[in-house]
C-alpha cells in the first residue's frame, strides 16, 4: 500500500514524509534530534512533558512534536532561541521538583532525565523551591516506588492501564501535589498489582525499581555453611549483555556463566533444564485432560504475573491453569530434593538463587505453595539488572571472560527450553513434544512459525494423529483479557493456551535491562531479543525437551514418570482466587 | 386557562435563594391564602434579575414594582398594602419611587437603563420551571423556524452573519465553529454545552441556567440540526444545584413536548440532551479536559490538534459552546442576524454579560452591548466605588486575564481591545479594585488560584506556576530581590509559550499585566520593602498616634492577641512583635488615632 506523502519544511529543509507522521517522526526522518522525555512510542503519546516543543509557523504557542501531526506545507522550527529557552526552563522546572540524589540512584547513568540535563547543557537550576515529599512505597516484594523521584511522565500509568489493562496506578491529587499512586494511596502490595514490573522498564528515572535483593545473595555467598547455587532463565542470557554495552540481541550465555562462577556460586545451573521438565509434565497433563475429558484448554502457568492476574481477574479460569510450577520453582524443588539426595547435601543448607528476567518471581518465591521441598523451593530471585549490578560491584569484566558451560548434574537443556524466553516459545516447545507423543514418531520440522512473533494474539492449529490441536498464544495481560473474554463468551476454543504477563514474553520482562525511550521507541526490543533466543535454539544439538538426558535420568532415578505422585508433590501447585480491593 | 389579576415574582437565583427567598415565597403563599387571594394572585419563582447585591428581589405585576432587600416581615406589608389596597410599599422600592407610571420606575435606574438583555432576556421574567412560560415568550420558535424553514447551512450562514463570538473566553466566531463541525466527517457527532463556569466571581452562566434553561436546550437542538448531531451533553458543575435541578426539569418537559427526542416538529430530526455533572475542577472548563471528563476520565486537557470539531468527544466531531453563547442563538434566529449586528462594536457584535464585583456599589450581573466603556460599567451601571475611593484597576478574564489600569478606563470592552491591553474578555468576570488594593497581592491571589487548579499534567503549569507563586510570596513578604522580577518574567514568558493547554498558557497573565502597568509597585516591594497600598502585612504596621489617642482603651479591648497596652492618661501602644495586623484596633478606634504605617 502506498502511503500518502506530504511536503513539509523542517528547519528550512524541505522534505517529504508520510501523511500519518508526527513532527517528531518527521524530524527523525530528517535526522534532526528533538529531545523527548514523557514520549514512549505507542505507549505514552500524550504531549505532557513539553520537552519536545517546536515552533510551528502560524501557531501561537509552542507545540509538542511527539503528538503534532504533519500536514501539507507545514513549517517547523526545532532549534530557535524561543524553543531552546522553553525546553531549558521546563527541564529546570522538572529538576527543581526532582530528588537529585543522582550519585546513589539505581538509574544513575541510565537515567533519561540526567541525560537530557546533560544534552541541554543545564548548568544550574534557577527555579528551586518547594519539593514534594512522600514516603517511599517498598512494601511490595517486587516493586519499589519513590514518588520523590517521579517526574509524572505517566509512562508507568499508561503501561499499567492501557497496555497491561491492570490500572493499579494512576495520578492522584492535582497541580503541584499530583502524585502517581494507587487508589486510596494504598501500597502496591495491597492492590491487585501483578508485579509484572513493566512500569519499571518504562520509567525514565529512578522512581520505579525492583526490590533489591542483592545483599541477601552476597550474604549467602559469604556464608561457608551454605551450598549456594544459581539458576538462570533463558531470557537473561540474551539481554544481560546490554548492561555491559553489548548490542541489543547479543547472546552472552558463556559470559554470564563465567561471571556467576566468579561471584562464588557453587553450581551454575540452567533453568532451561527445568523448562524441559516442565514440558514433560505439562504435555502429560494436556494429554491426560484431552483423553479423560478434563478441563480444556490447559493454560500455561510459567508466568507468575499472569497467575496473579488470573487469580484476581479471571478466577473462573483457575481450573484451566496447568498445575505445573514455573520452571525455576520446579528446579528449586528438584535441587532441594533429588539433587540434595544425590549429592548428599542437607537440603536445609542449599541456598537457591534464581536469576530471572522477572519481578513477579520475587512475589512467586514467597508463595506458601512454593515450599514442597521443606523450605521455600527458591530462596532469592534476582532480576537480570540486579545480577548485572553484582557483576559490576565484583569488578568482573563481563565482556572478557573465558568460555564456560552450565554445571552438571542437570547441565543439559534443549532448544525447546531456551525458547521459553520468547512469547510463543512454551507453546512451540510443548508442540515439539505433544505432536511427537501423539504421532509416535519423530517430528520432521521443529519450527512452529505461527506461534512466533510479536502479534498480540497468535493462533495455531496443528494436526497430530488425526487430531486437530488448537493453540493460542498471548503476551501482555491486556491481550490476555481480550482472549479470555472471547473464551468466556464461547467465541474461541482451544486445547492449549500460552499466556505471558509481559508484552513480548520474558525477553522483555520487568526485570530485564532497561532501554531508554530513544531506543525502544524505534527498535522492537521484543523482536531483537527473541531473535537471539531462536538463534540459541538453532545452535543447540538437542532441540526437544523429551530428548534431554538429564531430564530422562531424573525420571529414571527419582520421579518415575511424568505426572507421577512424586512429581505432583514436588513439581505441581495450586491456585486460589484473590480479592481485588478487600475491605479492611 | 386561569387568569390572575396580579403576579408576584420572587427571585429564585442562587444569590436570592441564599438570602432566604425560598422562605419569602412561602410566606407570600401563606399570606395570600390567609387573605383569600389564591385565585387572584399568582406567586412565581423566577431567575436572576442581576442586582444581586440588593436581593432578595420581589417584583409585583401588573405594575412592575421591584422590591429589593425584602425581609420575611415585609411580606405581610406588601400583601396588605400593595396587593389588597393597591398602595406601593415605597420604602422597599427600587428606582424612582415617585414615578407616575410604576412600570417605568426602573427605566431611569442606572443599573438597568444601559443594559440590553438578550442572553438574560427571560431571567427574572419567566418561571424557569415552566416550559409553557418559555414558549409564551417565543420559546422554541427559533427551533421550529430552523427545522421547518431553513436548511442546516442556512442556519450556519445566519449565525455567521450575526458575528456572534464565543462568550466563554477566547471569542472564537461561533458560526465558523458550527461550520467546521458540520463539514467534519463522522458517523456520529455531538453538541456540547460548557456549563462548567469556573472563573472566580463569574456567574452569568449559572443565571441563565437557573433563569432560562430552555433557551440553552433550544439552542443546542438548533446547533444539532445545523451540524448534524443527534446527541447533546450539558457539562454542568455539581456546585450549581439549582441550575442542575432546573435543567433536569427543562429536559424532562422538552421531552414531554417532543421538543427533544425523536422526530421533532415532525421533521424527522432527532436530538436529545443529557446532563453530565462536573466535580468543579477549573480545568474542566477547558474544552478538551471537559470532553475527557465526560468520557469518564480524570479531567485533563489533551493536545490540539486534533481540534474538537474534527475529533472531540469519543474522537467524534464535536461542537462545544458555552451557556451564554447558546442563550443568544434563539434570539438571533428569531430577530435575524441584521438586527443582532446593530448591537455591539464593529468587530464584536451583540452583548456580553459581566459579573461585576469587588470594590463597586452595585455588585451583580449586567448585560451590556459589547464596546461599552469600562467607565460606563463602573460609574454608570455599577454606581461607582464605595466610600469615595479612587479607582485603580479592573481585572477581566479572571485568572486567565489581566488588569486594566485607571488610565485606560475609557477603553471599550471588546475582544480586541482587551487583548491589546494584555487582558481578555474571558467569561465576563469583572473585578474592580481601588487604591487599597495591592497589585502584587492581586497577582499573587490569582496565581494561588491557578496553582491550586492546575491539573498537573504538564511541568510548565504544574511546577512553573508554583515557582511563580513562591516568588510572589517572597516579594509580598518583603524578601524579594530585583532578580526575582526577572525570574518572574522569564517563567511567565516560557509558561505562556509551552504549557499544554490554554489555561496553563494564560496562567501568567495576571502577573504579566500587573508588571506591565504596576511595575513600580513590585519595585517598591522589592527595593523599598514597602507595600504602597498597605496590604502586604509583613511590610506594614499599625501605630497609635500619641497626639490623637485619648487612652480610652477600646483598642486594647478589641485586640484579639493582647498586643495593645496602656494606662489612663498616657497614649496606648502596640507591641509589634505580638501584633497580627488584623486591623481590628484601627476599625474600632473612635478617635481615628490608629493608622497603617506602610
Amino acid at each position: 500500500m502506498d502511503t500518502e506523502m506530504v511536503n513539509i519544511t523542517i528547519d528550512t529543509r524541505k522534505i517529504q514524509v508520510p501523511k500519518n507522521y508526527t513532527v517528531l517522526e518527521a524530524a527523525r526522518h530528517a535526522n534532526i534530534d528533538i529531545p523527548t522525555l514523557c514520549f514512549l512510542k505507542d505507549i505514552n503519546e500524550i504531549g505532557a512533558c513539553r520537552m519536545c516543543v517546536v515552533e510551528i509557523k502560524g501557531a501561537r504557542s509552542l507545540q509538542a512534536a511527539c503528538v503534532y501531526p504533519v500536514s501539507e506545507g507545514l513549517e517547523i522550527f526545532t532549534q530557535t532561541p524561543r524553543v531552546r529557552e522553553a525546553r531549558k526552563v521546563t527541564l529546570e522546572l522538572i529538576l527543581s521538583n526532582h530528588e537529585k540524589k543522582c550519585l546513589t540512584c539505581v538509574r544513575s547513568r541510565s537515567c533519561e532525565l540526567q541525560k537530557l540535563a546533560e544534552e541541554l547543557n543545564i548548568k544550574d537550576v534557577r527555579f528551586e523551591g518547594e519539593r514534594i515529599n512522600h514516603p517511599i512505597d517498598e512494601l511490595s516484594p517486587s516493586i519499589v516506588r519513590d514518588p520523590n523521584k517521579c517526574i509524572l511522565c505517566r509512562r508507568c500509568v499508561n503501561m499499567c492501564k492501557n497496555v497491561q489493562k491492570i490500572g493499579v496506578i494512576d495520578t492522584n491529587e492535582r497541580g503541584f501535589k499530583t502524585i502517581v499512586g494507587s487508589a486510596f494511596n494504598k501500597s502496591l502490595a495491597d492492590v491487585p498489582c501483578i508485579n509484572c514490573g513493566q512500569c519499571i522498564t518504562v520509567c525514565p528515572v529512578g522512581a520505579l525499581k525492583e526490590k533489591d535483593d542483592t545483599d541477601r545473595v552476597w550474604e549467602a555467598l559469604a556464608n561457608n555453611d551454605l551450598h549456594v547455587v544459581v539458576q538462570t532463565a533463558p531470557a537473561v542470557r540474551v539481554a544481560i549483555g546490554e548492561e555491559f554495552g553489548m548490542p541489543i540481541g547479543s547472546r552472552a550465555t558463556s559470559n554470564m556463566i563465567a561471571a556467576l562462577r566468579r561471584l562464588g556460586f557453587k553450581k551454575v545451573f540452567d533453568t532451561d533444564t527445568a523448562a524441559d521438565l516442565t514440558i514433560m509434565e505439562e504435555v502429560t497433563e494436556v494429554v491426560e485432560r484431552i483423553k479423560n475429558g478434563g478441563k480444556l484448554p490447559v493454560i500455561t502457568s510459567c508466568s507468575p504475573g499472569w497467575i496473579k492476574f488470573c487469580e484476581h481477574n479471571y478466577p473462573e479460569f483457575l481450573d484451566n491453569l496447568s498445575t505445573c510450577k514455573s520452571p525455576h520453582e520446579m528446579f528449586g524443588a528438584v535441587l532441594k530434593s533429588y539433587y540434595a539426595e544425590k549429592m548428599g547435601i542437607d537440603p536445609a543448607k542449599i541456598f537457591v538463587v534464581s536469576i530471572m528476567p522477572c519481578t513477579a518471581k520475587k512475589f512467586e518465591v514467597q508463595r506458601p505453595e512454593m515450599a514442597s521441598s521443606g523450605s521455600q523451593d527458591v530462596d532469592v530471585v534476582l532480576t537480570t539488572r540486579e545480577l548485572a549490578r553484582m557483576i559490576k560491584e565484583a569488578g568482573i569484566d563481563f565482556t572478557e571472560l573465558p568460555d564456560r558451560h552450565f554445571d552438571d548434574p542437570m547441565g543439559e537443556a534443549s532448544g525447546a527450553a531456551v525458547i521459553f524466553g520468547a512469547t510463543g516459545g512454551v507453546t512451540e516447545a510443548a508442540l515439539r513434544y505433544l505432536v511427537e507423543l501423539l504421532e509416535g514418531k519423530p517430528l520432521k520440522k521443529l519450527e512452529f512459525e505461527a506461534v512466533r512473533g510479536v502479534d498480540g494474539v497468535k493462533e495455531a492449529t496443528v494436526e497430530a494423529a488425526g487430531m486437530k490441536i488448537k493453540a493460542a498464544v498471548v503476551h501482555g495481560t491486556g491481550n490476555a483479557r481480550k482472549l479470555l473474554d472471547r473464551m468466556k463468551s464461547g467465541e474461541a476454543q482451544y486445547h492449549f493456551v500460552e499466556v505471558m504477563a509481559c508484552p513480548g514474553g520474558c525477553v522483555t520482562g520487568g526485570g530485564q535491562p532497561i532501554q531508554p525511550s530513544q531506543v525502544r521507541s524505534w527498535i522492537d526490543l521484543r523482536a531483537e531479543r527473541a531473535k537471539a533466543i531462536y538463534e540459541e535454539d538453532e545452535s543447540l544439538p538437542m532441540r526437544k525437551s523429551q530428548d534431554n538426558p538429564a531430564v530422562k535420568k531424573m525420571y529414571e532415578e527419582y520421579f518415575g514418570h511424568p505426572g507421577s505422585h512424586k512429581a505432583h508433590e514436588l513439581l505441581h501447585t495450586h491456585y486460589a482466587a484473590r480479592a481485588n480491593y478487600p475491605e479492611e | 386557562m386561569e387568569f390572575f389579576r396580579a403576579h408576584v415574582l420572587v427571585c429564585g437565583g442562587t444569590g436570592c435563594t441564599s438570602s432566604n427567598s425560598e422562605k419569602i415565597k412561602q410566606e407570600f403563599e401563606a399570606q395570600i391564602k390567609k387573605n383569600g387571594l389564591d385565585k387572584e394572585v399568582k406567586i412565581v419563582t423566577t431567575g436572576c434579575h442581576g442586582l444581586c447585591a440588593e436581593g432578595p428581589i420581589v417584583v409585583v405585576y401588573p405594575e412592575g414594582a421591584m422590591y429589593t432587600m425584602v425581609r420575611l416581615e415585609d411580606v405581610k406589608e406588601i400583601v396588605e398594602e400593595h396587593l389588597i389596597k393597591g398602595r406601593l410599599v415605597k420604602r422597599l422600592m427600587a428606582g424612582d419611587k415617585d414615578s407616575q407610571d410604576v412600570s417605568k420606575s426602573l427605566e431611569n435606574v442606572d443599573f438597568f437603563k444601559r443594559q440590553v438583555r438578550i442572553a438574560l432576556r427571560n431571567c427574572g421574567v419567566i418561571n424557569p420551571e415552566s416550559i409553557d412560560e418559555y414558549i409564551a415568550y417565543d420559546g422554541y420558535k427559533a427551533l421550529a423556524k430552523a427545522l421547518t424553514e431553513m436548511k442546516p447551512e442556512e442556519v450556519i450562514a445566519e449565525i455567521k452573519k450575526s458575528g456572534l463570538r464565543g462568550r466563554g473566553g477566547a471569542g472564537f466566531p461561533t458560526g465558523l465553529k458550527w461550520e467546521l463541525t458540520a463539514k467534519a466527517v463522522g458517523d456520529q457527532k455531538y453538541v456540547l454545552c460548557n456549563a462548567d463556569e469556573g472563573d472566580p466571581g463569574a456567574f452569568m452562566d449559572r443565571s441563565v441556567l437557573e433563569g432560562d434553561p430552555h433557551s440553552v436546550l433550544e439552542a443546542m437542538a438548533i446547533a444539532g440540526y445545523a451540524v448534524g448531531a443527534d446527541q447533546g451533553y450539558i457539562y454542568v458543575r455539581a456546585e450549581y444545584p439549582i441550575a442542575v435541578k432546573r435543567l433536569e426539569i427543562a429536559v424532562k418537559q422538552a421531552r414531554e413536548y417532543n421538543l427533544l427526542g425523536k422526530n421533532i416538529f415532525g421533521t424527522g430530526f432527532n436530538f436529545d440532551i443529557e446532563l453530565r455533572l462536573g466535580a468543579g475542577a477549573f480545568v474542566c472548563g477547558e474544552e478538551t479536559a471537559l470532553m475527557t471528563s465526560i468520557e469518564g476520565h480524570r479531567g485533563e486537557p489533551r493536545p490540539k490538534p486534533p481540534f474538537p470539531a474534527v475529533s472531540g468527544l469519543w474522537k467524534k466531531p464535536t461542537l462545544l459552546n458555552n451557556v451564554e453563547t447558546y442563550a443568544n442563538i434563539p434570539v438571533i434566529l428569531n430577530k435575524g442576524a441584521d438586527w443582532f449586528t446593530k448591537i455591539g462594536s464593529e468587530k464584536s457584535k451583540g452583548t456580553k454579560v459581566f459579573a461585576v464585583g469587588g470594590k463597586i456599589n452595585n455588585t451583580g450581573l449586567v448585560e451590556i452591548p459589547i464596546g461599552t466603556t469600562l467607565r460606563e460599567v463602573i460609574y454608570d451601571i455599577g454606581g461607582g466605588i464605595p466610600n469615595g475611593k479612587k479607582f485603580k484597576a479592573a481585572q477581566t478574564g479572571g485568572p486567565s486575564g489581566g488588569c486594566i489600569p485607571a488610565s485606560r478606563i475609557d477603553t471599550p470592552m471588546d475582544y480586541e481591545t482587551l487583548k491589546e491591553l494584555g487582558s481578555m474578555m474571558g467569561s465576563g468576570g469583572l473585578i474592580v479594585m481601588d487604591e487599597d488594593n495591592c497589585m502584587v497581592d492581586i497577582a499573587r491571589f490569582f496565581l494561588e488560584f491557578t496553582v491550586d487548579e492546575s491539573c498537573g499534567k504538564c511541568p510548565p503549569c504544574r511546577i512553573g506556576t508554583k515557582r511563580m507563586l513562591e516568588i510572589l510570596e517572597k516579594i509580598t513578604s518583603g524578601k524579594g530581590e530585583m532578580e526575582d522580577i526577572d525570574k518572574l518574567e522569564l517563567l511567565a514568558k516560557n509558561i505562556t509559550a509551552s504549557a499544554l493547554c490554554g489555561l496553563g498558557q494564560s496562567a501568567p497573565q495576571p502577573v504579566l499585566s500587573t508588571l506591565r502597568y504596576f511595575r513600580d509597585e513590585y519595585i517598591a516591594h522589592v527595593k523599598d520593602k514597602k507595600c504602597p497600598a498597605g496590604v502586604c502585612k509583613s511590610m506594614m504596621s499599625y501605630v497609635i498616634s500619641a497626639d490623637h489617642c485619648k487612652s480610652c482603651g477600646i483598642c486594647a479591648k478589641n485586640c484579639p492577641v493582647g498586643a495593645i497596652s496602656g494606662e489612663k492618661k498616657t497614649p496606648y501602644s502596640i507591641d509589634q512583635e505580638k501584633c497580627i495586623k488584623c486591623g481590628a484596633c484601627m476599625e474600632k478606634c473612635p478617635f481615628k488615632a490608629i493608622f497603617k504605617n506602610a
